[in-house]
């Protein structure tokens, strides 16, 4: 059985000129231990289908699927008690923004020791010690020390670093990274993928990242789904991705890294895709 | 000037920038450097790439080659012509010939400002043009970045990241600078919309002759875009060569942890990384 089976999922939002498909029609499944990536450019609606499953999508959203299980349990009728004790336990997310994502009026030591309290009903000892274990895991230095802190007096990294630990800390089934290391320096980056990828593999975890950028797909992930206008427009893993991409629009992302340019201009996704979400032959939509 | 040459766009000599942090009743004043000492010679028509991490001065840097920062020592010269960087000293011809393109398109368009607002205002502030020769060279120079008359009378939020950053790039040449300081200019865009980007600038800098002064993080588009790259560490230069000596044969420590950092799209070593995984998985 799938960790997380999608089918057939369509977001849309109400607009002044009538209803907005953001994801339109798209499936996909990940596997216990399997790392999937989410490729496409802002807009694709890779952020907005996770944060369906999530049930993080504002009542405005009219969200609805074939299938939307996790572990084979239904997603969509859960009652909201049910999906707070799952999300942040067994589905946790990372987000793009370290500093944003933190509250700025409680200590980093407070708001780990939340996750811990709500879902894992830990004593204050024991709470304090998990904390120190977990940031220790993630490679902030001094922990004990760390757990006092404000975000305001960490660099983007360490913040990453603490929703990292926050995410990890009841050891959950699926982790969600949106644009993980986007906002981060290039060093930086290097150390936050080798982590979350080492933690993958030790506890064995379902990972889905998303991200726009081909070479992190490239370090990480197992299999691809590549989006656009929330249509997929093709699903392959990793190697034949890169080697052999069936589809139009992916042929034009790859095309269009400055790594790939041949001669003084680089190939515009416009001069071999004309923009039709028309998603290649074999791919179902 | 002896070491001038005619084809020398932009000189920096030994060019320092320290920031005081005011102290307290028992807290001792305190001096950052935020750059130490950076000295490079470029061209006219050619690219400078200047890579490093967030604090490493790159953004100072930028601050005081556009005269937005006055620098605490050391010489900057365009076009031959030390420049007088005190506050008062500087004429409007010595603004006009650099200007700056920022990071981010969102913030750096006034809200409340039309396009052809914010491409006339320059004209408006350092020139006698009527009003109606201001709209026509506004228009002018929508064409140029790829956008077209009918988004004249348009505002900001009305434009996706790429036309903003195209409507950034066509306001940074209203003047008819020489000399372009692009501040990570794409690292907000989407892939496709950053090549683009880049190839705008490289029609324009054909086009007009610009030297270019471009800040980045991202080694992939530097090593597409750069002549010349300069690595920054802690408010000093730490890597400056052309791009194919500092590619190749990077001197610096840091220099070499950035490119060892770099994600790698090769298929040969995607393949390794499978393969890898595959070896760890079965044992």
């Amino acid at each position: 059985m799938a960790l997380l089976q999608i089918e057939n999922l369509t977001v849309e939002f109400e607009t002044a000129t009538g209803w907005f498909k953001a994801v339109d029609g798209v499936s996909m499944s990940v596997e216990k231990g399997e790392v999937l990536a989410i490729v496409g450019e802002s807009g694709s609606g890779k952020s907005v289908a996770m944060l369906a499953v999530m049930g993080l999508l504002p009542w405005t959203a009219k969200i609805t699927a074939d299938k939307l299980l996790f572990e084979g349990r239904d997603m969509q009728n859960i009652s909201p008690a049910e999906r707070r004790k799952l999300i942040g336990k067994d589905i946790a997310m990372i987000f793009q923004e370290p500093i944003a994502s933190l509250n700025p009026c409680f200590t980093v030591g407070f708001q780990i020791e939340e996750v811990l309290r709500v879902h894992l009903g830990l004593d204050r000892q024991a709470r304090r010690a998990r904390a120190i274990e977990l940031f220790r895991q993630v490679g902030l230095p001094n922990p004990e020390e760390r757990l006092s802190h404000f975000p305001h007096q960490m660099s983007g990294g360490q913040c990453q670093r603490v929703m990292i630990a926050i995410a990890i800390a009841c050891n959950p089934k699926l982790l969600i990274a949106d644009e993980p290391t986007t906002a981060l320096d290039v060093t930086i980056q290097k150390q936050i993928l080798d982590l979350i990828m080492a933690l993958q593999a030790k506890n064995g975890m379902g990972l889905i990242m998303i991200t726009h950028d081909m070479g992190v797909v490239a370090e990480t992930a197992d299999r691809v789904v590549v989006q656009y206008k929330g249509r997929k427009m093709e699903e392959a893993d990793v190697l034949s991705l890169f080697e052999s991409p069936k589809s139009n629009y992916t042929k034009a992302l790859l095309a269009a890294l400055p790594e790939n340019a041949t001669g003084d201009r680089l190939t515009t996704v416009s001069a071999f895709f004309d923009g039709n979400p028309e998603p290649a032959p074999g791919v179902n939509a | 000037m002896d070491t001038m040459t005619d084809n020398t766009m932009l000189e920096v000599r030994d060019i320092k920038r320290d920031y005081e942090l005011p102290g307290g009743l028992f807290k001792p004043k305190k001096i950052i450097h935020a750059v130490k000492g950076v000295s490079f010679k470029l061209e006219r028509g050619k690219t400078l790439a200047i890579v490093g991490e967030s604090g490493c001065g790159k953004s100072t840097l930028a601050r005081m080659l556009t005269f937005i920062d006055e620098p605490t020592g050391g010489d900057l010269l365009i076009d031959g012509q030390k420049m007088d960087t005190r506050p008062g000293h500087l004429t409007p011809e010595m603004r006009q010939k650099v200007q700056i393109v920022f990071q981010n398109p969102y913030g750096s368009l006034n809200p409340r400002q039309k396009i052809g607002d914010v491409l006339g205002e320059p004209l408006a502030i350092n020139t006698s043009m009527s009003a109606e020769e201001r709209r026509h060279r506004a228009t002018e120079m929508l064409k140029k970045v790829g956008l077209g008359p009918e988004h004249y009378n348009r505002y900001p939020h009305m434009f996706s990241g790429g036309q903003r950053q195209r409507i950034a790039i066509a306001r940074a040449l209203m003047m008819n600078p020489k000399l372009l300081v692009l501040d990570e200019p794409v690292s907000a865009l989407d892939l496709s919309v950053q090549a683009q980007v880049l190839n705008l600038l490289a029609d324009l800098q054909d086009e007009f002759g610009l030297t270019y002064v471009f800040i980045s993080h991202d080694l992939s588009v530097v090593r597409y875009i750069a002549d010349e790259v300069m690595v920054m560490y802690f408010g000093e230069a730490v890597e400056y060569g052309t791009r194919d000596e500092v590619f190749s044969d990077p001197k610096h420590e840091y220099t070499r942890t950035l490119f060892a950092a770099t994600p790698r799209a090769d298929i040969e070593s995607i393949r390794a990384r499978v393969a890898r995984k595959k070896a760890a998985t079965a044992a």
